[in-house]
């Protein structure tokens, strides 16, 4: 962190202390969620997510392949983050750092635990499957990669046409059958500043936060979770964040409906 | 996570598979400072689990560039030894999800190392797999306490790791690989036992919340058993030591 980011996180500190946020925002409110579909027309499904000033997109990929070898009647589905120079000044090149294969990882065990791709859909014939590539482009970091990423695969999945299968290869000039969906999955990442517990950190928020909690829900069932940094939560605190969790799963799932209609 | 329909019955007559009851843990065994060369060390068997932790450190945090002036930085390392799965031979480097677990366990450990005591350094925590049967990643933390302990590293409180899982409406505790492989939710828990906060805390599958605070519940439960035996693996060391100078054998 910079001087100014400790200062910064001094002034989060002081401000969390008396209930309020720096953007004015109550406790669990979400930033401004802008989705914009369809913004890479090579791809079979994208979307490009705007989480106040966190900007991810999310390309979908299909390609066929052999199955696994423990779901011969499965599709495959793979989900990786990279978190591009262009997107912060401490963001550098090189190979995967843990924080965006943790990033991927997280995002890929919501989608795959609430069972939103319909696996058995993406078969094809004997020893050939679709396989679903989800790719996570960080194009601007202001906190809380992990809401907006999963908005952004939900809607690049959401909007995904298969290609055509013809003759034993995919033809992906003539896509028009929608990826099968059968679940739907909902984000909410806390950050713990100062013993306050807020939804969806800024930066300087996160540079502040001792603990962070992901929950992935479906409306219903908790699908996925993730504790991350140095701090601690307890018992009682995860419950309240859960309750949390539930609450805001129709909120977030109708700006991706929107995009349906 | 293998497919649903071919789940063979894992709770039958009320008791699991290898004869354990929903809330029984596998047999824990714990030796501590088994490894000359490390500052701290322990080996661990969890059911068919083996695992080796070793701590090297505090030491001059390298590169130069990634030392904190105010605090110690932590290292950590999973791994999977490529001969300790059944089957196929494993890659051996470390893949995404080594990287992953690496990463939530070295956060584990930030929350209860006194790391402003060690400005400027380093602390290195190894974590080797060597046979794996389900819960590695628990093992490894529970091991690793013991190691960092056992190194003399300052610390708020000795964590451990368990995990709860989920068959039908069902939960159970510490899962084995064949349970993890059929379950409906994994959810791996460490826990510093001063204060009953979660330390570690990662789940995917599919839970109520009622069923979630029971998880977390299981594992504190459980957590008393596995302090006890961490705390025995490092008294024994002393013990022993003193068993063999009092028999004249010198230390």
């Amino acid at each position: 962190m910079e001087g100014f980011d400790v200062v910064k996180s001094q002034y989060i500190k002081e401000m969390i202390a008396k209930g309020m946020r720096e953007d004015g925002r109550g406790m669990f409110d979400f930033r401004k969620i802008v989705i914009t579909p369809g913004v890479i027309k090579h791809a079979e499904g994208s979307a490009q997510v705007d989480l106040g000033a966190t900007r991810v997109l999310a390309g979908v990929k299909l390609q066929v392949e052999e199955p696994m070898k423990d779901t011969p009647n499965d599709g495959n589905m793979m989900v990786s983050a990279e978190l591009l120079p262009l997107a912060h000044a401490e963001f550098e090149s090189g190979p995967p750092s843990p924080e965006s294969i943790e990033l991927a990882r997280v995002v890929d065990r919501g989608i795959r635990a609430a069972e939103c791709v319909d696996m058995p859909g993406l078969f094809i014939e004997e020893g050939k499957v679709w396989s679903v590539f989800i790719d996570l482009y960080v194009l601007n970091y202001n906190g809380n990669l992990f809401d907006a990423s999963t908005i952004a695969a939900m809607s690049a999945l959401a909007t995904a046409r298969m290609p055509k299968f013809e003759d034993g290869k995919a033809i992906y000039e003539e896509r028009t059958k929608p990826l099968s969906l059968k679940n739907h999955i909902v984000s909410t990442t806390f950050g713990k500043v100062e013993g306050a517990l807020l939804l969806d950190t800024n930066i300087h928020e996160e540079n502040a936060a001792t603990a962070r909690l992901t929950i992935a829900n479906d409306g219903k069932l908790i699908r996925a979770m993730q504790k991350g940094l140095g701090g601690s939560l307890s018992q009682a605190e995860i419950e309240s964040l859960v309750d949390v969790s539930l609450s805001k799963y129709a909120e977030v799932k109708s700006s991706i409906d929107n995009l349906m209609q | 996570m293998a497919s649903k329909a071919d789940r063979p019955q894992l709770i039958i007559g009320g008791k699991r598979l290898d004869g354990r009851m929903p809330n029984e843990l596998r047999p824990i065994r714990i030796e501590s400072s088994i490894l000359k060369n490390a500052d701290g060390s322990a080996y661990l068997e969890w059911g068919n689990n083996r695992v080796l932790a070793a701590v090297y450190g505090p030491k001059e945090a390298l590169p130069k560039h990634m030392a904190d002036p105010a605090k110690a930085i932590i290292k950590c390392k999973y791994a999977m030894a490529p001969f300790s799965s059944m089957g196929e031979h494993g890659r051996s480097g470390p893949n995404r999800r080594a990287i992953e677990i690496s990463k939530v366990t070295k956060e584990a450990f930030e929350n209860v190392v006194l790391l402003n005591d060690f400005p400027g350094s380093e602390i290195d925590i190894f974590i080797e797999i060597l046979q794996s049967d389900g819960g590695t990643r628990a093992a490894g933390i529970t091991a690793a306490a013991v190691a960092l302990a056992s190194a003399g590293i300052h610390m708020r409180d000795l964590i451990y790791a368990v995990s709860v899982g989920k068959v039908g409406e069902e939960l159970i505790l510490d899962l084995n690989m064949l349970e993890d492989n059929y379950s409906d939710c994994d959810m791996p828990m460490a826990i510093s036992p001063r204060n009953g906060n979660l330390v570690l805390l990662q789940m995917d599958g599919n839970l109520t919340k009622e069923q979630m605070s029971r998880a977390i519940e299981m594992a504190s439960e459980a957590g008393k058993t596995i302090t006890r035996i961490q705390k025995e693996a490092l008294q024994d060391v002393y013990k022993k030591a003193g068993a063999r100078s009092q028999n004249g054998n010198g230390v």
